[in-house]
């Protein structure tokens, strides 16, 4: 750049803290980057010739009679056609060996989205999993996260995700991964052979937490890149959030501003909302769907990251490990798509939305006569049918491991709702009924009914229910 | 002559101006920022500095940039063609930008000053008017929007001449008045007002007393709002919030919908900018979009304009009700302008009040609930705003600042429930929690008895014991187990399951159900008190369950069947064929 041989070096700083660094510079623009003693920082706040720099890195070693150069510009990356299959850092230079970057140079961060110029998302995101494609169905242009305890394997559903979902480009933003997470994410993405679709951003635990902030900044931009330029289905994945709102923190608490509540920044709510608001369905096809994942402590959704980011993003997807069946599932009582309703029973089959809430609706059935046994009282007929239903759902549908098309999904329930319910029972309108219904294997004239005595039904179980079992 | 200054300091959106001149709390100024002039609006005075909160992003701002103070608070412009527009929270038209994505700087005209309008005069020559007298009208989509009187105008003017009927733009004066100092003005059809200042300029404000039909069963049924009445929706997120209130939006009784949606979702104002202008209204026939504008500030655009978009809804909502017309305004969500003030207040270093929120908040949220309201106009009309907020409340608990300051303000309180919400039992409006004042209002009830029967409000009470009978026995029942309570229990339960599914769930997807009119609600509530108030014999409990699953499927049937077809007929017959089979008298 011309600029560059302009530019003034300043050798005096008047205040370090552990994060800032003040000194008195003429005509900074708020938001441009600056190199202080060879590191990266940003201005974050001028009073008069004073000014305040964020250093990325951490200010350890920094002198007073540190060199300071204002680069003139805020945060760029450079985008081109090479940027494909390429391991990044924060700042988006090349972790992976490989060459620099060659391209156009554009700000991170940049406007958003014109409401009215955006589309309807529209489009199915079909991933096989049933407790999403059924019941939480995706949506290009959706931002949804999963909500998981530490010890749960969001990463590799993720990346599961990532591959089954057709996408175009799959961006990556990794924040505070360990390095064992960034290995498994760039192994499972080269062994399926899908680096001619994935550009990736990563911070490390090993890397200083403030840097965090820029990744999701930089995925964005690329992912703006690709869905605009290009027109093309961009997934972005994002882990771990908390990770990022924990840098926030730690800044903004440097930064002497008063915290709200959970020693969040107050604005963690529009800070949160400019990344996530960021996934788009364009009118010419291009789009950005995010999927995060927030990582919870002990399953707390009222702390103020995973409660703020409930009320930005379009639903959320609660990991549980199932212990009657023993597989991990995709929580259907919790977990929530909000945009499932602009593709199901219209991209998908007319049954597919009462099929959906009249099996949630069993299953939470079940999940009460479960508590009544857990306390020791007698189950009526109808409760020990719910319970037998529950197990084949979870088993047949919940499970994450399945792979699946919608269609065999929702047959799949109606066989279910036949093996162990009556018609009117389900509750559903008599025109889909009609069309759908299949009765069980042994017929409805087998079902337990609730005026026999629950010893009656006990002995009946056993016997009815193992062939439903093993179809 | 304007003020002019100097930005000293950049926090963010907060700038330090210093100037000379004169500069006045709220005053909007424009920083004259290279790249494009950035709009902003002074929130404190301190000696020769300005605070000013900047509407956009500050990026790349140096110290030194020049500023204009323009000599006037923020102000909305207000003339024919509001109607069907989407802006943002400034009232920028959003169509009007150009390119995909938001551009700095880029403020577009709210109003078409090339259209012509079709105008009638309402008042003659020689007649003397104040501020907000109707002069005249023109055909805005559906309505006939009243050119008024300037509303500053202080006291009695002379109309010296007006306009014949005939098609002018905004730009044409339409009259000129003059008063008894001999000042003349020339008025034209629109005018401007600041966001911040009720627009008063009505007779008086009587209590709210008519119903406000919103289809919804479980708010008209059993919480009812009231036409100028005040509501809010508070519940953690996954509850239907939004769903609720476009509900709501859609199918309301009202002449105009202004929709202000506050920091939430763009997807979510998406879907109303595509489905509006395809959707009909159930009651003209027309398309939604005809009576509806939209006020977009979703959670990306600049938070201080989030502030702001609020207070521009109201003023459109107080000017369209000046004119004799029954406004429903809808805020989604008023938990984010409380944020936004909280931005504000931090980035200032004030003293904060509970959660960080400042501590006038309260008061704020209080004074701007109280521009809603029923009025009798200058002229006898009537005209109202109706106004229902939803509140995100963090963590989904209602003891926090927002939804507490919000409760000691508005009357009708709908509380989302999550485990309803789990239950996937739509709307998740809790009945027992929930409630509507204006049910205590002696006017309210006798204009309820009028429109629906006499015997109405006595049967919602009776829907509402039997409700929470059946909560206090289902909780028994958890405790004692099914076959530790009497089969009477087991039948009051069911009964109040009967009414919640019935009644109170509703499917908003459903194209029948969705809506349900008063006289279709007077008709299933009547149905079910009918099966409520009977005696039925069982032998034992587990009979009960079965008996009434099947009823309530016959009453869901006749929800999802357009109203006194064959199929509901069908239905309710064979409804009152199994009802026999176990009633007793």
């Amino acid at each position: 750049m011309a600029k560059e041989a302009f530019k003034k070096v300043y050798t005096r700083v008047d205040k370090i803290t552990k994060a800032t660094c003040t000194l008195r510079a003429g005509n900074a623009g708020y938001d441009e980057l600056a190199i202080i003693d060879g590191r990266l920082a940003q201005v974050v706040k001028i009073i008069d010739d004073e000014i305040t720099l964020q250093v990325f890195s951490g200010t350890e070693g920094i002198p007073n009679d540190a060199e300071v150069i204002f680069l003139g510009h805020p945060p760029t990356l450079k985008l081109g056609p090479d940027i494909v299959g390429r391991f990044l850092n924060a700042y988006g230079e090349p972790i992976d060996g490989g060459p620099d970057l060659e391209g156009e140079e554009r700000e991170i961060g940049g406007p958003s989205v014109n409401p009215v110029r955006r589309a309807q998302p529209s489009q199915l995101i079909a991933t096989g999993i049933a407790g999403i494609d059924l019941n939480n169905t995706l949506v290009t242009g959706q931002k949804i996260p999963f909500f998981a305890d530490p010890d749960q394997p969001f990463n590799q559903i993720m990346a599961l995700l990532a591959l089954r979902a057709e996408a175009d480009k799959i961006i990556l933003g990794g924040m505070g991964l360990s390095n064992d997470d960034y290995l498994f994410f760039k192994n499972t993405f080269e062994n399926a052979g899908a680096l001619d679709r994935i550009v990736a951003f990563v911070n490390t635990t090993e890397d200083p937490p403030v840097e965090r902030l820029m990744v999701p900044d930089m995925a964005l931009t690329t992912a703006e890149h690709f869905a605009v330029d290009h027109k093309e289905k961009v997934l972005v994945l994002l882990t771990d959030m908390t990770l990022f709102a924990d840098a926030l923190s730690i800044v903004s608490n440097r930064m002497d501003q008063i915290p709200s509540k959970d020693s969040m920044p107050g604005s963690l709510y529009s800070d949160l909302a400019r990344i996530y608001e960021k996934a788009v369905q364009f009118p010419d096809g291009g789009s950005i769907t995010i999927i995060a994942v927030t990582t919870l402590s002990g399953g707390d959704i009222t702390h103020a990251i995973p409660d703020n980011t409930g009320y930005i993003t379009e639903g959320q997807l609660f990991l549980r490990r199932d212990t009657d069946v023993g597989k991990v599932v995709i929580d259907p009582f919790r977990s929530l798509s909000r945009l499932k309703q602009l593709v199901i029973g219209k991209q998908t089959r007319e049954d597919h939305p009462q099929v959906m809430n009249t099996a949630i609706r069993l299953y939470a059935d079940a999940a009460n006569a479960k508590t009544k046994q857990e306390n020791g009282f007698d189950l009526t007929g109808y409760d020990e049918r719910t319970l037998a239903f529950a197990s084949e759902y979870t088993r047949r549908l919940l499970a994450v491991d399945v792979n699946l098309q919608v269609d065999e999904m929702l047959d799949a329930g109606w066989e279910m709702f036949g093996n162990h319910f009556t018609k009117n029972e389900i509750g559903i309108k008599d025109e889909l009924l009609n069309k759908y219904w299949k009765p069980g294997k042994e017929g409805n004239g087998s079902l337990k009914e609730d005026n026999k005595t629950p010893e009656e039904v006990q002995v009946k179980e056993t016997g009815e229910d193992q062939p439903a079992e093993g179809s | 002559m304007t003020t002019h200054g100097k930005v000293k300091g950049i926090i963010a959106n907060l700038v330090i101006v210093e100037s000379e001149g004169r500069v006045s709390q709220n005053e909007i100024c424009m920083i004259q920022h290279s790249e494009a002039p950035l709009m902003a609006e002074v929130i404190r005075i301190d000696g020769r500095k300005a605070y000013v909160q900047v509407f956009e992003s500050t990026r790349g701002l140096t110290v030194g940039t020049d500023v204009e103070f323009m000599g006037h608070m923020l102000e909305v412009t207000l003339g024919p063609g509001i109607l069907s527009k989407n802006y943002d929270g400034l009232q920028n038209d959003l169509d009007a930008m150009e390119g995909i994505f938001l551009k700095r700087g880029d403020y577009t005209k709210p109003l078409d000053a090339e259209r012509e309008w079709e105008f009638t005069p309402l008042a003659s020559q020689g007649d003397t008017i104040r501020s907000g007298a109707w002069l005249g009208e023109v055909k805005e989509n559906r309505i006939m929007h009243k050119i008024m009187a300037p509303f500053t105008l202080p006291g009695d003017w002379k109309i010296i001449s007006l306009k014949e009927a005939g098609n002018y733009t905004i730009k044409d004066t339409i009259a000129v008045i003059e008063n008894e100092q001999g000042e003349k003005r020339d008025v034209t059809m629109v005018q401007k007002w600041p966001v911040k200042k009720p627009l008063r300029n009505y007779s008086h404000k009587p209590r709210p007393f008519k119903i406000l039909e919103t289809g919804i069963r479980a708010i008209d049924t059993l919480n009812p709002i009231t036409e100028g009445g005040t509501g809010f929706i508070p519940g953690p997120f996954g509850c239907g919030k939004t769903v609720l209130q476009h509900a709501i939006s859609r199918q309301a009784e009202a002449d105009i919908v202004i929709v202000a949606a506050c920091g939430e979702r763009a997807n979510e104002v998406v879907e109303i900018f595509k489905e509006f202008p395809e959707l009909e209204d159930v009651r003209t026939g027309a398309k939604l979009a005809e009576r509806t504008t939209i006020i977009a500030n979703t959670s990306n655009m600049p938070v201080a304009a989030r502030e702001a978009s609020v207070y521009t809804a109201m003023t459109l909502a107080e000017y369209y009700r000046n004119m004799g017309l029954r406004v429903l305004l809808l805020a989604d969500s008023t938990s984010r302008w409380a944020q936004a003030l909280r931005e504000m207040s931090n980035r200032m270093e004030e003293l904060p009040g509970p959660d960080a929120f400042p501590m006038d908040l309260p008061a704020i949220i209080s004074n701007f609930y109280s521009r809603a309201g029923y009025v009798e106009l200058d002229n006898g009309k009537t005209g109202s705003i109706t106004f229902i907020g939803t509140v995100s409340p963090a963590g989904g608990n209602l003891k926090e600042p927002v939804t507490e300051a919000t409760k000691k303000t508005a009357r009708c309180f709908y509380a989302l429930s999550q485990e309803r919400a789990d239950s996937k039992r739509y709307p998740a409006i809790d009945p027992i929690d929930s409630y509507s004042k204006y049910l205590e209002y002696e006017e309210v009830r006798e204009s309820v008895a009028d429109r629906i029967s006499d015997e109405w409000l006595g049967m919602v009470e009776e829907a509402r014991d039997v409700l929470i009978r059946g909560k206090e026995t289902s909780e028994q029942i958890n405790i004692l187990g099914d076959d530790g309570l009497p089969v009477e229990h087991h039948v009051l339960l069911w009964k109040s399951e009967l009414i919640d599914f019935v009644i109170l769930q509703q499917d908003a997807f459903d194209e029948v159900d969705r809506m349900c009119p008063l006289d279709r609600q007077k008709y299933m509530l009547e149905k079910v008190t009918s099966i409520t108030r009977n005696n039925y014999s069982f032998n034992r409990f587990e009979e009960v369950g079965k008996y009434f699953r099947n009823l309530i499927n016959l009453l869901k049937q006749m929800n999802f069947s357009e109203f006194k077809s064959d199929k509901f007929m069908e239905y309710e017959k064979e409804l009152n064929t199994v009802i026999e089979e176990r009633r007793v008298a």
